[in-house]
């Protein structure tokens, strides 16, 4: 995968993870193109388009679409699974989650795709193991910021 | 003292955490460009302060910010101070904010590489994985170098989750720095029989990424996957298998005939219950195993082909049942699977025609769809389905649907398609020439559309080599030159506009065939064309200059040598226009013309016969030219390339760049190394580059005499024997020809030669087969019988003498993953005996004179 962004109905991106070293302003070119592209799109057609020489996969979730951006050998249905896999964990760690959820913890969001796909690749395709990873973690941080909550170091 | 403690700490008490951020965000939409500068000056603030927890909340609204589309990499600084924090919180932090953001131009990468190295071998799995993730995203070819070594041991570490991380990045890591593909590959490999299923899977996909750049330097794991693949209940481990058989089979055919039993097996019992399933619960994950099974179906099939004459049985049948169930899928009303369906059929169609051209039907059916990515895939496909006999009815479709088309992507898309289609293999597939042009104008109808020029070479093409067809070319041409829509339509670059130009061109060099020159030279005088672009205004002048030729060329002689004197001060009085054109090219031309004219004009007052001298100015013929064929001029004997041409500069002046070298570390080292060489390696090395540098230079004058050929008549051009044709179609056709009439000729000509050939057969086999019965031979007609209208006198492209065609200068140099190619066989496996593996990586270390790595291994 190249890069994976979320956005939602009106355009406002929720999260960006690019696994391709791009700079800055071709980021923003490649965001604002592709999300004009996606949100053209009317919702009887296929999940799937070509956009430059990249194949793209999106899914829209209630008011949020999951875009990313493979190349033209991967698999695209493997793709839409992963998109699910990822909204599947979200759903777990966050309870149902909404797009809110997202906007407020986003670091969480990147944390929790951090863990599920590494390098553009699917790096644990066990929602148990993801899940219980980020938890541990989690856990980790509480037990460090009770330690170190004091105002001054 | 105590009251700055204090003062710190209220003021932290009110610094924005992320989530007041976020709700100040959304709470000031109106201004939000000023709220959130502000905020970055706050942030700026809080950057200054030496309390790590309040550099890592601001780094943490930063990252936020970036997200919304600021730029932050004024902070990378302050980012890798969080990152070097020892509290997993901020670590984590740090670490997101510089994946985000930090890219090879960023120059404080260099200081994350002892960081990340501490991270790497903490105790804490946690750091370590978030430091692995967090490298992948902005891993550089220095820190994969660094690093390559931490991450390779990591590969073996207890714990499998940073077992899997560490395989997983490997791949970036191969990509950045090639050279650590071979130490670390028996490691890899190993990783393929871990216990832990994630690793396992990890390890797979890293290997299929790189076997399918590569595929022949991964051969020798087949045997290994082939066992995974039999065992492995895994979906996801199992498409990515087959994929990467997919890359294997067209190399090793005897893996093809192996694979295709568990195949078979594999498509019978999956997809059918997959697809059944897959209506009802929408599991994709089972059909995603539809795509890259055909792929490896295909390739086996091929392999297998290729391997026996006398084909297996088996697998013209797997073939048939892949594009059974693919036809499912293409029926099915979902539509991502009627697009697969489409791509895997489009996949198919390269290697086997056949099977997928009697699903013709449904493929225009679906071109008929409202979502325009299955309409594309549908074009592709076609593109594979035309043969002599329906390109004319395909191309009709299509142009019902140009005319349809909403959008004028699609429409452009279309466009190409059509053209696509039609010129392939060298207009393979037209029978009647006629019919193609009539078509192009067709196209020229089209409004705002980018491909202009397109469709203007696809006219000149078919015109020049065309010989037969010209004159019907020039007739339309000239009907195009007066037509006035195309003068007043868009006059952007590659507009429709273009092909006026090609319009210019033919009229002009096949004037002969026109059937009145002065109303096109006319034409294309005409004030309005000024208003052209300018190469196409070039075009027009100098074709209006052979025009002139030609009409002189008619009217002297005859008595009329009026009308030629008429011609010339037509173009006394229209040229001036041009004269004052802003173009250079324009200017030049007209100027030079004008002046001609008016040299011919005081000849003519002269009453003196010019038209065969100004008709020599245009003699000869021009045909097209290969475009590799400069590069395949051969040198001529006695002439040596690399000889120098003036005195090689002397030694003394690489003396003087030495001092230069001081600031950079290992730079003095190889300068050194580099004297000692001997002097003979350094020629050919500049040799080799003064070589490449001519080869692309398109100034350089090569000194060959023989470059001269290239533009001439005689060698290369196979003229096919002229037979007399009987055209059914009149020449002169009055207006614009529609395309359809042509239709029901071809029909009619068709069905004539049928009937003819059929009254020769029943003769024949009166003669021959009496008693035994009639035989129906009205089977499907095939390719070979049906003679084209026109004779294709195809004349092709002119080569050097001897000249090989070749395509092997297309490759990217750039691309990573050819430094990957290196054959892994060589190097020798010993797991166990790591002090020679040790040895062997210092050896290799040592050759490129890399001295971080031997540092490493001493340390």
């Amino acid at each position: 995968m190249q890069f994976m962004l979320l956005f939602s109905r009106q355009g406002k991106l929720r999260l960006q993870k690019w696994y391709v070293p791009l700079s800055d302003k071709e980021k923003k070119k490649i965001t604002r193109e592709l999300v004009q592209t996606v949100l053209a799109r009317k919702p009887k057609m296929c999940s799937f388009l070509e956009w430059r020489d990249l194949k793209i996969v999106y899914k829209r979730y209630a008011s949020l679409y999951f875009c990313c951006a493979i190349e033209d050998q991967d698999n695209e249905l493997i793709t839409l699974e992963i998109i699910h896999r990822y909204v599947e964990l979200l759903d777990k760690y966050f309870g149902s989650v909404c797009e809110l959820d997202i906007i407020f913890n986003f670091e969480k969001a990147y944390f929790i795709l951090d863990e599920f796909l590494l390098g553009g690749e699917a790096q644990e395709t066990s929602k148990k193991n993801v899940l219980k990873a980020i938890e541990q973690a989690d856990l980790l941080q509480e037990v460090s910021h009770h330690e170190g909550s004091r105002f001054v170091d | 003292m105590a009251l700055k403690i204090v003062k710190g700490s209220i003021d932290r008490m009110f610094d924005k955490n992320l989530q007041d951020l976020v709700r100040g965000i959304r709470n000031h939409k109106e201004d939000e460009a000023k709220y959130i500068s502000t905020c970055i000056d706050e942030i700026k603030q809080e950057l200054k302060q030496d309390n790590i927890a309040v550099k890592a909340n601001a780094v943490c609204k930063l990252t936020y910010l970036q997200m919304l589309g600021y730029d932050i990499s004024w902070a990378a600084f302050n980012i890798v101070e969080v990152m070097s924090s020892s509290k997993f919180t901020y670590k984590r932090i740090g670490y997101l904010a510089a994946s985000q953001c930090f890219h090879e131009g960023t120059d404080v990468i260099m200081l994350t590489t002892n960081q990340i190295r501490k991270d790497l071998s903490s105790p804490n799995q946690y750091d370590t994985g978030v430091a692995l993730t967090g490298l992948s995203c902005f891993v550089t070819p220095d820190l994969a170098r660094d690093l390559a070594n931490d991450i390779m041991t990591l590969m073996s570490h207890t714990k499998p989750y940073i077992r899997k991380k560490a395989v997983l990045i490997m791949y970036k890591v191969f990509l950045k720095y090639p050279e650590s593909l071979r130490p670390a590959f028996p490691r890899l490999k190993e990783k393929l029989e871990d216990p832990d299923p994630g690793v396992q899977s990890a390890a797979v996909n890293v290997i299929c990424e790189l076997a399918r750049r590569n595929p022949k330097n991964y051969l020798s794991l087949a045997p290994l996957f082939f066992k995974l693949m039999t065992s492995s209940t895994n979906n996801w481990v199992l498409i990515k298998i087959i994929k990467l058989f997919g890359a294997l089979t067209p190399l090793e055919p005897r893996l093809g005939k192996k694979l295709i039993e568990p195949l078979t097996n594999l498509i019978h019992s999956r997809l059918v219950i997959t697809l059944h399933r897959a209506s009802v619960e929408k599991n994709v994950c089972l059909i995603g195993l539809v795509l890259p099974i055909v792929c490896v179906c295909v390739c086996v099939s091929n392999a297998v082909l290729i391997s026996l004459s006398s084909g297996m049985p088996n697998h013209s049948a797997s073939i048939q049942l892949c594009v059974q169930k693919l036809r499912i899928l293409i029926e099915d009303s979902d539509q991502n699977l009627k697009y697969l369906g489409l791509l895997a059929m489009s996949k198919i169609l390269k290697t086997h025609p056949k099977s997928v051209q009697s699903h013709k039907d449904l493929i225009l059916q679906c071109l008929d769809d409202k979502d325009e990515s299955i309409r594309l895939r549908a074009l592709d496909l076609l593109y594979g389905m035309v043969s002599k006999k329906n390109l004319m009815e395909i191309v009709k479709k299509l142009m019902l649907h140009v005319d349809k088309a909403e959008g004028t992507t699609y429409r452009d898309e279309l466009l190409t398609k059509i053209i696509d289609i039609c010129s392939q293999s060298n207009y393979q597939y037209i029978t009647n020439f006629e019919w193609y042009i009539s078509i192009l104008v067709e196209l020229t109808r089209l409004e705002g559309t980018r491909h202009g020029h397109l469709i203007a070479s696809q006219m000149l093409d078919v015109a020049i080599r065309v010989k037969a067809i010209r004159g019907f070319a020039v007739a339309q041409m000239a009907m195009l030159l007066d037509s006035g829509h195309l003068l007043t339509g868009n006059m952007q670059r590659n507009g429709i506009c273009e092909v006026l130009y090609a319009a210019a061109w033919i009229c002009g060099e096949f004037s002969e065939h026109l059937d009145d020159p002065m109303q096109t030279l006319e034409a294309m005088l005409r004030p309005k064309v000024a208003s052209l672009p300018g190469h196409i205004q070039a075009v027009y002048v100098q074709n209006a200059a052979k025009l002139f030729a030609t009409v002189l060329q008619k009217h002297e002689g005859a008595t009329d040598s009026q009308a030629a004197q008429d011609t010339s001060q037509l173009l006394i009085e229209r040229l001036p226009l041009f004269v004052q054109s802003a173009n250079l090219e324009v200017q030049e031309r007209a100027s030079c013309i004008l002046q001609l004219v008016k040299y011919i004009q005081k000849l003519q007052q002269k009453d003196v016969e010019v038209a065969e001298e100004v008709s020599a100015l245009f003699a000869g013929e021009l045909n097209p030219v290969a475009p590799k064929a400069q590069k395949k001029v051969p040198v001529p004997e006695g002439l040596d390339l690399d000889a120098w041409i003036n005195e090689p500069p002397s030694e003394s002046e690489s003396e003087d760049e030495k001092p230069k070298a001081v600031f950079a570390k290992e730079e003095p080292k190889q300068s050194r190394a580099r004297h000692i060489e001997v002097d003979e390696k350094e020629l050919a090395r500049r040799r080799e580059a003064r070589k490449q540098e001519q080869a692309n230079n398109p100034f350089y004058i090569k000194s060959s005499p023989s470059s001269q050929k290239v533009y001439q008549d005689a060698p290369g051009v196979e003229h096919i024997p002229v037979v007399q044709i009987d055209l059914s179609v009149p020449l002169k056709v009055p207006g614009m020809p529609m395309s359809e009439q042509y239709l029901k000729l071809e029909e009619e000509r068709r069905q004539k030669e049928r009937a003819d050939k059929k009254k020769k057969d029943k003769k024949k086999k009166k003669r021959e087969k009496r008693g035994k019965g009639k035989r129906d031979d009205s089977g499907p007609e095939s390719e070979e019988d049906i003679t084209p209208a026109h004779q294709v006198d195809i004349v092709t492209e002119e080569m050097p003498e001897n000249a090989l065609p070749s395509d092997d200068d297309d490759k990217d140099p750039n691309d990573p993953h050819k430094a990957l190619d290196i054959d892994l066989d060589k190097y020798v496996p010993s797991a166990e005996n790591t002090l020679h593996k040790v040895t062997v990586c210092m050896l290799h270390a040592e050759k490129q004179g890399d001295l971080s790595i031997t540092r490493h291994f001493l340390v």
